[in-house]
């Protein structure tokens, strides 16, 4: 058992205060234990970062982060999860209402094979109600640009989103996810299918997101972690072997483990 | 050596087409059979005439297609949303709800009981305490047929879906229902509404529950309250009669009915085909 981290509240060092916190989070497929204890916080307009090898459990923790974790069957969680202070977990707390509040874009994209590349980005504000064109369009556009694939499809709108490249359905999944407006965002590596260009205006975006969203994104890309996120938790088999300010945890890690890993030794 | 594969191959390749062959057989010798017997009684009257008095010339089958249309069509507004609902239910809530075991089994029983069965039900529990033989009675017999073969094929159907589909619109804060409805039963509609028609025609051709609930009727009928003709039990009328001009009249009421079943499976088979080529990625 890992000891829980002490997270600062605000004031204390200037910075923004918590909003979405674990404590001592175990997840189970069945019997089997993927994340054992994470205590972890991702404060306001900050980007945390997770890095780690293969199968350490980085999509299970941040799946648990929006009660997706419960959707595969077997599947259950232990311990605590915060959003501004309040439990998630909690008795009577709908998951509707968390997911409508913390946004998520796959490992995989996902988008709705039955609707057009206007509709997969709408479906969010369509299927919660909103028909009006006027009101869709400029969401639309606007969540295209953000992720940087307005230019490549606003020709063909109507064409359905499973006929768009791989890479372009990922950022696809990007604009459907921003188009809701979360406060946080979760994204498991969501530059993983992007040519260079397109993953350079992804991080620009994630910059400027940051001004006002909170972001938890996976990378399996040490210096995209390093170029846009303030925090980095470092997962190892189950385990949050490290977590701390990015520029301190890359230049001087505390565990060797990271050293290790991030040094390319092993994973 | 690659002569012998060759060789084997042409072998197998021959064998397969001979099994495909010994298996259309029966339905081609049914339809020309058919079509040789019955063609000739397909006139204008058998669509439009009810059946004559025993002795008189003439008469014909529309009363029966009147009645079959309405049985049919009855059957399946009921049977299809119940059907539906109970697939639903059994595939995007099964796994969290208790209900959903028994629901399954008391589903796999409907399923199973013999068709006549689900007649006597039907006699026992409408027709005899309404004292009467009736469309509505023979209607619900054929919504009982079809309910548990809409609900396994759409829960099926379903299950198909790929569920990070699910998540995806979940992970929009979007309400399950919600997600049901406009992601993955959207995602299924096609291949649900293939299954339907396949249903429809299945019951099309159900004779023995509508013996007991149905019964039969001679002249032109609408009413739910009343014994109504249908295909089936028509061309068992016209059957085990002893005239030929009536005989005819059955040849040619079968082949109706073969001809509709045909034409629907088809119809699916096109929209299946070009909804096929329409989605694949
Ligand atoms: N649906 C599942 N059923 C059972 N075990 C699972 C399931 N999904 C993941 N696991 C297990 O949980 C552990 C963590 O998996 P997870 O997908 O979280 O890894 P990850 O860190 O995201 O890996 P990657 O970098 O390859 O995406 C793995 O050991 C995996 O085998
Ligand atoms: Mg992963």
């Amino acid at each position: 058992m890992i000891a829980a981290v002490v997270t600062d509240q605000e004031g204390t060092d200037g910075r923004t205060p918590v909003e979405l916190e674990t404590r001592r989070l175990e997840a189970y497929f069945g019997a089997h234990r993927a994340l054992h204890g994470i205590s972890l916080a991702a404060r306001k307009n900050e980007l945390l970062a997770l890095i780690g090898p293969s199968g350490c459990g980085k999509s299970t923790f941040i799946r648990c982060l929006n009660r997706l974790h419960e959707e595969t069957p077997g599947a259950t969680t232990r311990g605590e999860v915060l959003l501004e202070g309040e439990p998630i977990y909690g008795k009577g707390v709908d998951p509707v209402q968390i997911r409508r509040r913390i946004g998520m874009v796959f490992q995989r994209p996902n988008p709705f094979p039955t609707l057009s590349i206007y509709e997969n980005v709408a479906s969010g504000l369509m299927l919660a109600g909103t028909r009006r064109r006027s009101l869709l369009d400029p969401v639309v556009e606007k969540s295209l640009r953000q992720a940087a694939l307005w230019d490549e499809v606003k020709d063909q709108l109507d064409r359905p989103g499973t006929r768009l490249s791989g890479g372009q359905q990922q950022r696809l999944c990007i604009a459907r996810a921003l188009a809701v407006n979360p406060p946080v965002l979760l994204m498991d590596e969501p530059t993983s299918a992007l040519d260079p260009v397109s993953t350079a205006r992804i991080e620009e975006l994630l910059v400027e997101l940051k001004r006002s969203v909170t972001v938890v994104m996976v990378t399996h890309n040490m210096q995209q972690a390093a170029r846009v996120s303030d925090q980095t938790a470092f997962f190892l088999m189950g385990e949050m072997v490290e977590s701390g300010a990015t520029d301190q945890l890359f230049t001087n890690p505390r565990d060797s483990r990271t050293e290790q890993y991030i040094t390319g030794r092993f994973g | 050596m690659n002569a012998w594969r060759r060789w084997k191959n042409r072998l197998m390749l021959a064998l397969l087409a001979a099994l495909a062959a010994v298996t259309v057989m029966p339905l081609l010798a049914i339809t020309f059979y058919l079509i040789s017997q019955g063609a000739s009684a397909l006139d204008l009257a058998f669509f439009i005439e009810a059946q004559k008095p025993v002795g008189e010339l003439g008469g014909g089958m529309g009363h029966s297609i009147v009645g079959s249309l309405l049985l049919v069509g009855s059957g399946a507004l009921v049977g299809i949303p119940l059907g539906l609902a109970c697939g639903i239910y059994l595939a995007e809530y099964g796994d969290r709800e208790r209900l959903a075991p028994w629901v399954r089994s008391a589903l796999e029983l409907l399923a199973s009981t013999p068709s006549i069965l689900i007649g006597v039900f039907v006699y026992v529990l409408v027709v005899v305490p309404m004292k009467g033989f009736s469309l509505g009675a023979g209607a619900l017999s054929l919504a009982l047929i079809l309910l548990p073969l809409v609900a396994r094929t759409s829960e099926e159907l379903l299950k198909l879906i790929p569920s990070h589909l699910r998540e995806a619109g979940l992970a929009l804060g979007i309400p399950r229902w919600k997600v049901v409805l406009g992601v993955v039963l959207r995602s299924a509609r096609p291949a649900i509404l293939a299954s339907l028609i396949l249903a429809v025609a299945r019951i099309a051709g159900e004779t023995a529950p509508l013996v007991f609930t149905a019964f039969g009727n001679p002249n032109f009928s609408h009413s739910m309250g009343g014994p109504i003709s249908a295909l089936p039990l028509q061309i068992y009328t016209y059957a085990i009669s002893p005239f030929d001009e009536w005989h005819r009249m059955a040849w040619a009421g079968a082949l109706l009915l073969v001809g509709a079943v045909l034409v629907l499976n088809l119809v699916t088979r096109i929209a299946g085909g070009s909804h096929d080529r329409g989605s694949s990625d």
